[in-house]
C-alpha cells in the first residue's frame, strides 16, 4: 500500500492504495467517481479521460500513486455548479451523443484539446480527437460539437 | 374550470434536444458497473484458451486459498440450478441445438467459454486468483472455417454428429409468389445475361462501448438483476424458463445502458453465472467483463457465405435470383442465431421486381464463437450482396447502375407491392429518393470527373457507389413470427399514469440504450395529450415498472413501442372525456378535444386533462359506476412490417498505387415515413452509416488457425475513429407508413444497411477499368493493391 493524497474536482483526498490501482479505479471504486468510465484495457477507447493538471489523459493509462500530489478533473467537476461548460453544453445542442458511455472521455478530450487549440479547423478537431472511440454517433455531430464549443469560447475555459 | 391554454406547437418533427442528455454529460450515470450494494462480491471468469477442448480436470486448490476469495464454482457445482442460453429461433422443426450452459461441465466448444469462477471481496482479487485454478484440458481438432464445417470432417460438437443444424428454403415456385429460379436461370444462358459471383461477409463484432456488467442482488423477496442489457424483458423470462426460479421471484433492470447495436440482444452465460454465484454466496455480486473478455465472449455478427446467381434478359431485366448461403452460427444456436440469416430471405429481391426467386441458408456450427444480430442482421447481407450485384448486371448490359436499378425497381404508383419473397411493402417512393440523392450528390458531374481521371491515367481514380436499399423493420406481427417457429410475439406494451400534480408518466415496454426514447416518447405523448413536453417522464427498463415489453432491437421501438404509445395515449383521451362531459355537464358528442383541453363546441366551457387527472386523485366529483382513474394500457401487435428505403451514394477516392481508399462524398436520402424528432434521426443515420461503412473499409474478427481471436482487444479490432471519418450529407423524402398511426417506419438499422454496398461499389467502380469486379471487405489497402496487381498481371500475363 501507498499513501496518496490527490485533489480531485476541487476535494483533497489522502488514501492508502496498491501500488498497482489505475487511476481510474482508484477514482471509480475509492472515490465514487464513477462519471468516469472504463470502455477498455488497452488505452485505445478514451472513455476514462480526465485532467491531470489541466491537461487530458486516459486514467486507464496511469497509476493511482502517480497522480500523488496532482489535481484531477473529471467530468463530474466540470461544470460550474449548474452552469455547464460550454463543451457540455455543445454536446446537448448538437447531439453529440446517444448511449453516453464515451461521452465524458470525449468531452474531457474536447476540452484540453480546446485549450491547446481554441480555434481548429474540422481536420483538426477530427485529428485531435481520434483517441477517443464512439461506436454510435459516427462522429459527424462529435465533431460539430468541438467546433461549436471552439465558436462559444470552450477553448477559454 | 380554469380555462388553459392552448397549445398549437407540434412536438411531433421538431428536433427536441434530449432529455437524457444533462446526466450523460455530468456523469450523473447508472451504469451497471457503477452499483455498489452492502456486501458486494465481485466475480472473475475462467475461460478457456483452446478452441476445442474436453476439460477432464479442474483443481481449485490454490485459488479457494487466495486472499479474498469468497468461492470457486465449477460447472459441475452449478449444473443442476444454472439455466441455460436458450435459442428462442429454431428455424426448423428438427434444427440440431446443442445445450449451451453456461458454464462448461466438461466440453470446450470456442475460445472464451467460461470454465471456472472466482468470487472474491473485489475485482482485482478475483481476477488474481483466477489464474491459480489449474484446468486440464484434453484438445480436440478445431472446425472454424463455415465452408469447412459443411462437410463434417471435424465436428464442432461431436456428440452432434453433423456441423449442419438447419437447412431453411424460401422458394417463389413453391410458395406462388414468382417462377422457377433455375428455369430462368437456364433461359438466361441460352439468351440472356447470368451473373454468378461468391462474396463473404466477414466476421464483424458489435463492440459496443460500454463493457457488459451484471450484478445480482438475491437478498430481499425477489432477485433483482441489473444488466446491461437490450432485453430485460426477454432476459426475465429466459431466467425463468431455464433455472425453475419463478419469474415472480426475479426482477430485472437495464439501467444506463452503453449501446447494444445487437450486441446486447442476448441472455448470456455471464448474466446466468452471475445469478448462480450470487445465490450460491446469499451476497450481492457483480461481474464486469474486460474489453478483451467482451470481444471474444459477447456474440459476434455477419460471417456468411453468399453464392449468388442473378439471370436477366439481355436488356438488363432481372428475371430470377438465387441465393445460396453458408452462415457460420459459431459454437452455438444463440438467442436469434439461426434465424438472422432468414432474416435476410425477404431482402434479397430489395426494391426490385424480380420473375423468380430462391433462398437457402445452410446454418453450420463451428468452434468460434457463437454469431447472432448485429445492426440489420441478415439484412445487411442481402442488401449488400443485390446492390453488389446490380451494378455487375449495369456492366454486363452496358448502362449506368442507376438506370439498370431504375428498370427493375417497384415504381411508387406500384403500392402496395407484394415482392417475389412473399412479403407485402405498403409504401415508398425509390424515384423520388433518387432523384433528390442524385442532385445533393452532383452525380453527373462526379461522372465527368471519373471520366477526365481515367482519360488522364490519374493515380487516382474515382469510383461512384449505388445504394439504392430497402429492409424490412418494425419487429414484427406475432403471427408472422409464430409461423417462422420464433418463440415469442412482436407485439409492445404502453401505460400512461395521470399523476394528480398534471404530470404525466409513460412506461414503454421498450429498452432503450442511446436511442433517446425519452425524448421521442415525450414528443408523442405531448401533442397526444396535450401535455408539456417537460412534464413527461418516461420509464423503462424495468421489469417492476413496465411489467409487460419485448425491448429493443430491429428497429422495431418507434414503429411498434411508438404506436402502443400513442393507442394508451388515446385510452387516456377516452376515459378523459367521459369525466369531461360530467365535470362541464355537457354531452360527450359537444366536446373537442384540442390542445389538452376538452371544450364544449361552440362555448368557451372547457377543461383541461391535467385537471381531471387530479379530479381522479380527488374522486369528489366524478360520473357514477366509472373507475376513479383515466390511466391507461395498450399492447399493440403491428399488422405489418415496416419498410423503410433509401438511395446512398459514395465517392471513393483509391490510389491506384498504393491502394490506399478515401472517402470523398456520402450522400444518403432516406424514406423513413414520418419523423418524431429530426435531431435523432440524423445522430441514428450518421451512426449507422459508419458502422457499415467499417464493414467496408475496416473491420474484421480473424482468427488463427488454432481458433484464438487475433482482434482480440482494440488494438487490433479497428473501430473507425474521427479521424477516418467525414461528414455526412443526410436528407429525407417521406412516404408514410400506412401500418400505424404516426406513419413512422425505424431508423435505427437504415445507415448500416445501406453503406457497406455503397462504398464497396464505389472502390470497385474506380478500379473496374483496371479489370476488376470484386474485392474482399474489409478493403484494406493491401487488399485493394493486391487486386490491382493481380489484375495488372492478369491483363499482361506476367505471373506475380
Amino acid at each position: 500500500m501507498a499513501k496518496i493524497s490527490v485533489k480531485v474536482d476541487g476535494v483533497t483526498y489522502s488514501d492508502d492504495v496498491e501500488a498497482r490501482m489505475l487511476l481510474v479505479h482508484y477514482l471509480r471504486e475509492s472515490l465514487g467517481k464513477v462519471g468516469t468510465v472504463v470502455g477498455c484495457d488497452t488505452s485505445n477507447c478514451g472513455a476514462c479521460t480526465v485532467h491531470l493538471d489541466g491537461r487530458s489523459v486516459k486514467s486507464c493509462n496511469m497509476l493511482a500513486v502517480q497522480a500523488d500530489g496532482h489535481e484531477v478533473t473529471t467530468i463530474e467537476g466540470l461544470a460550474d455548479g449548474d452552469t455547464l461548460h460550454p463543451v457540455q453544453q455543445a454536446f446537448h445542442d448538437c447531439h453529440a451523443l446517444q448511449c453516453g458511455y464515451c461521452t465524458p472521455g470525449m468531452i474531457m478530450q474536447a476540452t484540453s484539446f480546446l485549450k491547446d487549440n481554441p480555434t481548429p479547423t474540422e481536420h483538426e478537431v477530427r485529428v485531435g480527437m481520434e483517441g477517443n472511440l464512439c461506436r454510435c454517433t459516427g462522429y459527424h455531430n462529435i465533431v460539430r460539437a468541438v467546433l461549436a464549443a471552439a465558436g462559444e469560447g470552450g477553448g477559454s475555459q | 374550470m380554469t380555462a388553459v391554454a392552448e397549445r398549437t406547437a407540434l412536438e411531433i418533427g421538431a428536433p427536441r434536444k434530449r432529455k437524457e442528455d444533462q446526466r450523460l454529460i455530468t456523469g450523473r450515470t447508472r451504469w451497471t458497473d457503477n452499483i455498489q450494494l452492502p456486501g458486494m462480491l465481485h466475480l472473475a471468469m475462467v475461460r478457456s484458451p483452446f478452441a476445442h477442448a474436453n476439460v477432464t480436470a479442474i483443481d481449485t486448490e490454490a485459488a479457494k486459498q487466495a486472499e479474498g476469495v469468497v468461492a470457486v464454482i465449477t460447472g459441475a457445482d452449478i449444473a443442476a440450478t444454472q439455466g441455460a442460453c436458450a435459442n428462442a429461433w429454431p428455424v426448423t422443426t428438427d434444427q440440431k441445438t446443442p445445450a449451451h450452459l453456461p458454464m462448461v461441465v466438461d466440453h470446450v466448444a470456442c475460445t472464451g467459454e467460461i470454465v471456472a469462477a472466482i468470487v472474491a471481496r473485489t475485482a482485482a482479487l478475483a481476477r488474481d486468483a483466477a489464474e491459480l485454478v489449474d484446468v486440464t484440458y484434453e484438445e480436440l481438432p478445431a472446425v472454424l472455417d463455415a465452408k469447412e464445417a459443411v462437410d463434417d470432417t471435424v465436428l464442432a460438437h461431436p456428440d452432434l454428429g453433423t456441423n449442419t443444424t438447419a437447412v431453411w428454403t424460401l422458394d417463389s415456385a413453391g410458395q406462388g409468389t414468382g417462377g422457377h429460379v433455375d428455369d430462368a436461370i437456364a433461359e438466361a444462358r441460352v439468351d440472356g445475361i447470368v451473373i454468378e459471383r461468391d462474396y463473404r461477409q466477414q466476421r464483424l463484432i458489435p463492440a459496443f462501448m460500454e463493457p457488459r456488467s451484471t450484478v445480482v442482488d438475491p437478498t430481499g423477496e425477489q432477485i433483482t438483476i441489473w444488466s446491461s442489457t437490450q432485453v430485460p424483458h426477454i432476459l426475465r423470462f429466459l431466467i425463468a424458463a431455464t433455472t425453475g426460479i419463478p419469474e415472480s421471484k426475479v426482477r430485472v433492470i437495464a439501467p444506463d445502458v452503453g449501446g447494444g447495436f445487437g450486441g446486447k440482444l442476448q441472455t448470456t452465460p455471464e448474466e446466468f453465472i452471475t445469478l448462480a454465484a450470487a445465490r450460491q454466496v446469499r451476497k450481492p455480486v457483480k461481474y464486469t467483463e474486460t474489453r478483451s473478455e467482451s470481444l471474444v465472449s459477447a456474440h459476434h455478427g455477419r460471417d456468411q457465405y453468399q453464392h449468388l446467381t442473378l439471370a436477366a434478359t439481355k436488356d438488363g431485366t432481372v428475371t430470377g435470383l438465387k441465393v445460396e448461403l453458408i452462415a457460420n452460427l459459431g459454437a452455438y444456436v444463440a438467442l436469434v442465431g439461426g434465424g438472422v440469416p432468414v432474416l435476410g430471405a425477404w431482402m434479397f429481391n430489395s426494391i426490385y421486381k424480380f420473375g423468380s426467386y430462391r433462398f437457402t441458408t445452410r446454418n453450420v456450427l463451428t468452434n468460434t464463437p457463437w454469431v447472432d444480430a448485429y445492426r440489420g442482421a441478415g439484412r445487411p447481407e442481402a442488401t449488400y450482396a443485390i446492390e453488389r450485384l446490380m451494378d455487375e448486371l449495369a456492366v454486363a448490359v452496358g448502362v449506368d447502375p442507376l438506370a439498370i436499378r431504375e428498370q427493375n425497381w417497384i415504381t411508387h404508383e406500384e403500392f402496395p407491392f407484394t415482392t417475389v419473397a412473399g412479403m407485402t411493402y405498403d409504401s415508398g417512393n425509390y424515384e423520388a429518393a433518387t432523384a433528390r440523392a442524385k442532385e445533393i450528390f452532383g452525380y453527373d458531374a462526379l461522372r465527368v470527373e471519373q471520366k477526365r481521371r481515367r482519360d488522364d491515367l490519374d493515380p487516382v481514380q474515382l469510383g461512384i457507389g449505388i445504394s439504392t436499399f430497402t429492409e424490412m423493420c418494425g419487429l414484427a406481427p406475432s403471427r408472422v413470427l409464430g409461423s417462422l417457429n420464433y418463440g415469442a410475439g412482436g407485439w409492445e406494451n404502453a401505460a400512461i399514469r395521470m399523476l394528480p400534480t398534471g404530470k404525466v408518466e409513460v412506461i414503454t415496454g421498450t429498452s432503450p440504450h442511446g436511442q433517446g426514447h425519452e425524448t421521442a416518447w415525450s414528443q408523442i405523448v405531448a401533442d397526444r395529450l396535450g401535455i408539456p413536453f417537460e412534464d413527461i417522464e418516461v420509464l423503462h427498463g424495468d421489469t417492476a415498472v413496465s411489467s409487460r415489453g419485448l425491448d429493443t432491437y430491429g428497429s422495431r421501438s418507434l414503429v411498434v413501442g411508438g404506436e402502443a404509445v400513442v393507442r394508451a395515449a388515446d385510452k387516456v383521451v377516452e376515459k378523459a372525456k367521459v369525466v369531461a362531459a360530467h365535470l362541464l355537464e355537457a354531452s360527450e358528442a359537444d366536446l373537442e378535444f384540442v390542445g389538452g383541453r376538452f371544450g364544449v363546441k361552440g362555448t368557451d366551457k372547457g377543461v383541461g386533462i391535467a385537471e381531471i387527472a387530479t379530479a381522479a386523485f380527488t374522486s369528489h366529483n366524478w360520473p357514477e359506476g366509472v373507475e376513479p382513474s383515466i390511466d391507461a394500457e395498450a399492447t399493440y401487435d403491428p399488422v405489418n412490417f415496416s419498410f423503410p428505403h433509401g438511395t446512398h451514394l459514395c465517392a471513393m477516392e483509391v490510389d491506384t498505387e498504393t491502394g490506399a481508399t478515401t472517402m470523398r462524398k456520402y450522400v444518403c436520402v432516406d424514406d423513413i415515413g414520418q419523423i418524431i424528432n429530426p435531431l435523432i434521426v440524423e445522430g441514428q443515420v450518421h451512426g449507422g452509416l459508419v458502422q457499415g461503412i467499417a464493414q467496408a473499409l475496416w473491420e474484421e474478427a480473424v482468427f488463427d488457425d488454432n481458433g484464438t481471436l487475433v482482434t482480440g482487444s482494440f488494438v487490433d479490432y479497428t473501430l473507425p475513429t474521427s479521424a477516418d471519418t467525414i461528414n455526412y450529407e443526410s436528407e429525407h423524402t417521406t412516404s408514410p407508413s400506412t401500418t400505424n398511426t404516426l406513419g413512422t417506419k425505424g431508423v435505427g438499422e437504415a445507415g448500416t444497411i445501406a453503406s457497406t454496398p455503397a462504398v464497396v461499389n464505389a472502390v470497385v467502380d474506380a478500379v473496374r477499368h483496371l479489370g476488376i469486379n470484386d474485392i474482399r471487405m474489409p478493403l484494406s489497402p493491401e487488399r485493394v493493391w493486391r487486386a490491382i496487381r493481380d489484375a495488372g498481371s492478369a491483363a499482361t500475363g506476367d505471373t506475380p
